[in-house]
C-alpha cells in the first residue's frame, strides 16, 4: 500500500471548521486521519486531510459550503463498507465529512407507510424500530448490520430480497440535500405520487456521493409478509439450477429470496462448518417465498414441482422456523466461510440476465483454472446478481497480478453476455475505468458534463463513477 | 526514525494475521466503545490499519496508535463477530507487548505490576493492611451493594462507587486447603482470584461451600499470584511471565482433576492466554500450561456439566434476579447455560432475561481505570437494562463485572444486589 503524505489544512480552516461542529468534532491526528483512509474495497487506501463530524444537518451545509470554497474535494463516509472505494478520500487535500452522529429517525408515519431519516441512521437499526411498529424496510444489504441509509442510497445497494421487494432506489421517495454551496435541494415528497419538478431523487440514487450531500432522506414503507416457508434444492448440475430458476419464474412465483452457491462455495462452506454439505453438487439453490399463508403453501408446492421436474437431486423444506435457520446456514457462512480460506477476499458482483447464470458460472470456473487463483462464487441468482469471490494473498504480487487481468475477464463476459458490471457494489474507484466499455463515450461526456455544471470545483468525491 | 523502524519490524510478526482482516467493518456493530466514541480508530478495523501502518513505517505517531490500541475493553466481541474468523485477542495483546514495552510503561504501572503483583505475599500483607485501614477514607454509600465513595481519594479514584477490600481476606482466614476427594469423586484445584480472594470473599466462600456439599476434595495452596491478565493487558511481559511461573509451580506441586475459578477472566487466561503466550518457555512450562489448559474450569461449568447439577424446572415465582454475561464467560468460555441452571436451582429466586445480556459491562480491567468516563457511559447502558427488568438482583460469574455493576447500580442509588451465581446457587443448599 502507497501513501502520500498529505498537507494539513491551515490552522484558519481548522479552527473555522472548529468554530461549526466544535473542537471534539475535528479530527486532526495523524491516527484518527489515517482510520478514513480505506473502505471495505481491496485499493490503496489514501489518508484525509481533515475528518469532520457535523453532529446536525445544519452543520453539515456550512462544512460543505466551507470545503467548496476552499476547494477541498469531499468524500462522505457513513460505515465505510464500501467495496468499490468509494469512501476513499481525494489524496488532494481530501476531508472525509462523517455522518454517524447525524443518525435520527424524524419520523415513521404507520398512516401513510414512510419514514425520514439522516443518513447516518444504521441500516439493521432503522428495519428493526420499523418491524417494531408492525411494518417493513426490504432492502437487505450484506453489511445492513453496521451500514448506513445515506450509503445505502448513495450506492444504491441492494440484498437478498432484490427479486421480489427491489433495491434501495425502489423506497426512495424523497431526498433533502447539499449542493455544493451548502444550499439546500429539496426533492421528492411524501407522498406516493408526486411530478414535482425534475426527479433529482432519481439522480442522487447511486451518485455515490458525486453529486450532492445527502441531510435527509423519505422512504417507503411496506406491510411485512404474514409467512414465509424455504426449502434448499441440491443440483448437479448448473443448468438445471438455471432452469429451476427460469421454471419457477415462469410459474409466476416471486420468491423472496432465490439464493445460489456453486460447487467451490459449498466446499469452502462444508471445510468451515462441517454441515455435512453435498460436496459433489454443482449448485444449491436456496428459495424462500412468503406472503399470505395460503398464497405460501400454493407457492411452495410450485416451486417443489418445478425443482422436482427439473432434476433436483435433493430438496429439503422447512418445517419451521428452526428449520428455516438451519437451511439458511449454508448461505449465511458462504462469505465467513471464503474470508477464512484465503488472507485477501476480493468480492465482486458482475450480473448478468438470470438466464446466463450457467454461462457466467462456466466463464468464471475457467478464468479461475486460466490464471490458477481460487474463486468460489454464490449470490442472488433470481436476479443473475453474481458474487465471484476470490481468493488470494495480497502479498504474493505475481498472484494479485493475476487476480487483476481475472477481475477484467469477469466484467469482460458480464457485459458480453449484456450484464453489468456492478449489480450493488457500485462502480466507485475500482470499476469507472470500465464504464465507458459499458456505456458509451458520450453517456461519460453527459455524466462529466452534468457534474461540472453541479460541481464546478469538482469537489464532490471526485475520482469516483466516472473518473477524474 | 530508526527507532519506528525498530518497532514496525517488531510488529511485522503479526502480519499474518493482520492480513485476514478484509476491512469489512462489522465490527462496528458489536464493538462497546465504538458504540460511544463512533469513531473508526477505536474500532477493531481501524485499530488493525494503524498497526499494519506502523508495522510499514507509515504512520509517525507511535504514541498515538498506542492511545488507540490500549483504549480497548479486551472484550472479544469483534472476534466473536469477526466474518474472517480474524484472531482479534491474539493481535491486540501481542501489539499491546511489543507497542507499550517499546514505548515504555508508566512508572505507576511498574510499581504495580512488577513491583506488587509479582510478589504475592508483599501484595497480601500491603492489602491486608488496607483493609483495616480503608473505612478511615471511605464513607459507605450502600449497604445492600457493599459500596463506599472517598472524597478524600477522589483525585485517585474519581467518584466511583466501589467494594472495598474484604475485612478479612480468604488468605487470612483459610490459609490453605488439602482435603481428599469425597462422595463425588473429584479433587479440584481452586484458584479464587485476587477479587475472589480479596474484595468477594464471599463468592470464595460460596464455592467452598458447594464443593463441601456435594464432595469434592480440594487443594488450594497458599501463596496463589495473579493469573496475569492486568500485567499482560498492559503489555508488561516481564510481570505477566513472573505471574504465570509463580502459579505453575504452586499447581504443578498438586494432584487433582479440575482446576477451578469463579472469575470467568482468570479461566479465560489460564485456558487461552497462557498457552498462546508460551512459544518462549521451556518445554517443561509449555507441558504444565497444556495440563492446565485442558483443567482449568468456571466453577459454574464444573457444578453443572461435571457434578451434573440441574434444576428439574427453572424456578418461579421467586426474587426476581436476571444474568449478565460476561465477555469472558460467554465469548472466551462460551458458557451461558450453566450460570442460569444454577440460579434456577435457588427456588428463592427466579430469573428474567434483561435485553442485550451478553453487552460488555465496561469495566475492561485497568480499561475503567484509564478511560472511566467511557467505561462508565459502556456501564450505564448496562446498568438501564437491568433496572428494566426490575429485578432485584443482577448476577453474573464474574467478579470484575461485579465491580463495574456495583458502582454504576451503587451511583445511581439502585437497589439492585450484586451476586455472583455461585452464591446462589450456595444459598440453596443447606
Amino acid at each position: 500500500m502507497t501513501r502520500r503524505t498529505i498537507l494539513m489544512p491551515s490552522a484558519a480552516l481548522i479552527k473555522e471548521f472548529e468554530a461549526v461542529v466544535g473542537k471534539d468534532n475535528v479530527f486532526t491526528s495523524e491516527a484518527d486521519r489515517q482510520s478514513y483512509s480505506y473502505d471495505s474495497a481491496v485499493l490503496d487506501a489514501v489518508v484525509p486531510a481533515l475528518v469532520v463530524r457535523p453532529t446536525t444537518t445544519e452543520q453539515l451545509g456550512k462544512v460543505v459550503r466551507l470545503c467548496n470554497e476552499n476547494g477541498n474535494p469531499i468524500t462522505v463516509r457513513g460505515a465505510g463498507t464500501n467495496l468499490s472505494g468509494g469512501t476513499i478520500p481525494d489524496p488532494r487535500e481530501g476531508i472525509v465529512i462523517l455522518t454517524n452522529s447525524l443518525s435520527r429517525i424524524i419520523e415513521i408515519n404507520e398512516e401513510d407507510l414512510y419514514a425520514v431519516v439522516e443518513p447516518g441512521v444504521v441500516t439493521a437499526k432503522f428495519a428493526a424500530e420499523v418491524a417494531k411498529r408492525g411494518l417493513f424496510y426490504p432492502p437487505d444489504p450484506g453489511s445492513q448490520a453496521v451500514s448506513t441509509l445515506g450509503g445505502n442510497v448513495a450506492e444504491n445497494a441492494g440484498g437478498l430480497r432484490g427479486l421480489k421487494y427491489g433495491v434501495t432506489k425502489d423506497y426512495v421517495m424523497g431526498i433533502e440535500f447539499f449542493d455544493v454551496n451548502g444550499g439546500l435541494v429539496k426533492t421528492g415528497s411524501r407522498t406516493v405520487k408526486c411530478v414535482t419538478g425534475y426527479n433529482l431523487a432519481g439522480l442522487m440514487v447511486a451518485s455515490e456521493g458525486t453529486l450532492g450531500v445527502f441531510s435527509q432522506i423519505t422512504l417507503k414503507l411496506v406491510p411485512p409478509p404474514q409467512a414465509s416457508k424455504a426449502m434448499m434444492a441440491v443440483f448437479d448440475d448448473v443448468n438445471k439450477a438455471s432452469e429451476a430458476v427460469a421454471g419457477i419464474i415462469a410459474s409466476h412465483v416471486v420468491p423472496c429470496t432465490l439464493e445460489f452457491m456453486d460447487q467451490a462455495t459449498i466446499r469452502y462452506v462444508d471445510d468451515f462448518t462441517k454441515a455435512g454439505l453435498p460436496r459433489d453438487a454443482q449448485a444449491i439453490l436456496l428459495i424462500e417465498v412468503d406472503g399470505h399463508p395460503g398464497q405460501v403453501a400454493d407457492d411452495a408446492d410450485k416451486v417443489e414441482k418445478v425443482l422436482n421436474k427439473v432434476g433436483a437431486t435433493e430438496i429439503k423444506v422447512a418445517k419451521d422456523a428452526a428449520e428455516k435457520f438451519k437451511l439458511w446456514e449454508a448461505r449465511r457462512n458462504a462469505l465467513p466461510a471464503l474470508a477464512r480460506a484465503k488472507p485477501t477476499t476480493v468480492l465482486e458482483d458482475a450480473t448478468v440476465p438470470r438466464s446466463k447464470i450457467p454461462a457466467m458460472v462456466k466463464a468464471i470456473n475457467d478464468i479461475a483454472a486460466k490464471y490458477n487463483i481460487s474463486i468460489g462464487t454464490f449470490g442472488h441468482a433470481g436476479d443473475g446478481n453474481l458474487h465471484p469471490t476470490i481468493l488470494c494473498d495480497r502479498r504474493d504480487k505475481h498472484e494479485f497480478e493475476r487476480v487483476e487481468h481475472a477481475v477484467d475477464e469477469i466484467f469482460d463476459m458480464a457485459l458480453s453476455l449484456h450484464g453489468t458490471l456492478s449489480g450493488e457494489h457500485g462502480i466507485g474507484m475500482a470499476k469507472s475505468k470500465w464504464m465507458e466499455k459499458e456505456t458509451s463515450k458520450a453517456t461519460i461526456e453527459f455524466s462529466r458534463n452534468m457534474k461540472r455544471a453541479i460541481d464546478p470545483k469538482y469537489i464532490l468525491n471526485p475520482g469516483k463513477i466516472i473518473g477524474a | 526514525m530508526a527507532d519506528l523502524t525498530k518497532l514496525a519490524k517488531l510488529l511485522q510478526e503479526l502480519d499474518d494475521q493482520m492480513v485476514g482482516c478484509m476491512k469489512c467493518g462489522m465490527c462496528q456493530a458489536v464493538c462497546p466503545v465504538f458504540a460511544e466514541t463512533m469513531k473508526e480508530a477505536d474500532v477493531t478495523r481501524g485499530k488493525i490499519a494503524l498497526l499494519e501502518n506502523l508495522a510499514k513505517e507509515m504512520i509517525h505517531d507511535a504514541a498515538g496508535v498506542q492511545e488507540k490500541l490500549n483504549k480497548c475493553l479486551l472484550c472479544g466481541s469483534c472476534g466473536a463477530n469477526c466474518p474472517s474468523g480474524v484472531k482479534v485477542m491474539d493481535i491486540f495483546l501481542r501489539a499491546r507487548v511489543i507497542v507499550n514495552t517499546y514505548m515504555g510503561l508508566s512508572p505507576v504501572k511498574k510499581a504495580i505490576l512488577r513491583g506488587m503483583l509479582t510478589k504475592p505475599a508483599l501484595f497480601n500483607a500491603l492489602l491486608d493492611l488496607g483493609s483495616k485501614f480503608q473505612g478511615i477514607f471511605t464513607t459507605k454509600v450502600d449497604d445492600l451493594l457493599g459500596s463506599s465513595c472517598s472524597k478524600v481519594l477522589s483525585p485517585v479514584i474519581g467518584d466511583r462507587h466501589f467494594v472495598g477490600l474484604a475485612k478479612e481476606s480468604l488468605h487470612s482466614k483459610i490459609k490453605a486447603l488439602d482435603t481428599p476427594a469425597g462422595k463425588s469423586g473429584k479433587r479440584v484445584a481452586f484458584f479464587p482470584g485476587c477479587l475472589g480472594d480479596k474484595m468477594f470473599v464471599s463468592v470464595a466462600e460460596a464455592c467452598l461451600k458447594v464443593f463441601e456439599h456435594h464432595g469434592v476434595g480440594v487443594y488450594m495452596p497458599e501463596g496463589q499470584a495473579c493469573c496475569g491478565i492486568p500485567a499482560i493487558s498492559s503489555g508488561d511481559r516481564v510481570a505477566y511471565d513472573k505471574l504465570v511461573k509463580i502459579n505453575l509451580d504452586l499447581f504443578s506441586k498438586g494432584n487433582f482433576d479440575y482446576l477451578v475459578t469463579p472469575c470467568a477472566t482468570c479461566t479465560a487466561t489460564i485456558k487461552e492466554i497462557w498457552p498462546k503466550l508460551m512459544e518462549d518457555y521451556p518445554g517443561p512450562m509449555r507441558d504444565q500450561i497444556r495440563v492446565l489448559h485442558d483443567k482449568v474450569m468456571d466453577v459454574n461449568q464444573f457444578v453443572v456439566d461435571v457434578l451434573g447439577v440441574k434444576p428439574e424446572a427453572p424456578a418461579k415465582g421467586g426474587v426476581k434476579v436476571t444474568f449478565h454475561d460476561s465477555c469472558h464467560m460467554k465469548k472466551s468460555l462460551g458458557v451461558t447455560s450453566q450460570p442460569r441452571a444454577l440460579i434456577g436451582m435457588n427456588p428463592k429466586y427466579e430469573l428474567v432475561e434483561m435485553a442485550e445480556c451478553d453487552r460488555c459491562c465496561g469495566s475492561g480491567g485497568s480499561f475503567n481505570l484509564y478511560h472511566y468516563d467511557l467505561s462508565k457511559q459502556i456501564g450505564e447502558r448496562k446498568r438501564d437494562n437491568i433496572l428494566a427488568t426490575g429485578a432485584q438482583v443482577v448476577s453474573t460469574g464474574c467478579p470484575a463485572c461485579m465491580l463495574q455493576m456495583t458502582d454504576m447500580l451503587s451511583q445511581h442509588g439502585a437497589k439492585v444486589a450484586v451476586k455472583h451465581s455461585i452464591e446462589l446457587y450456595a444459598d440453596s443448599l443447606r
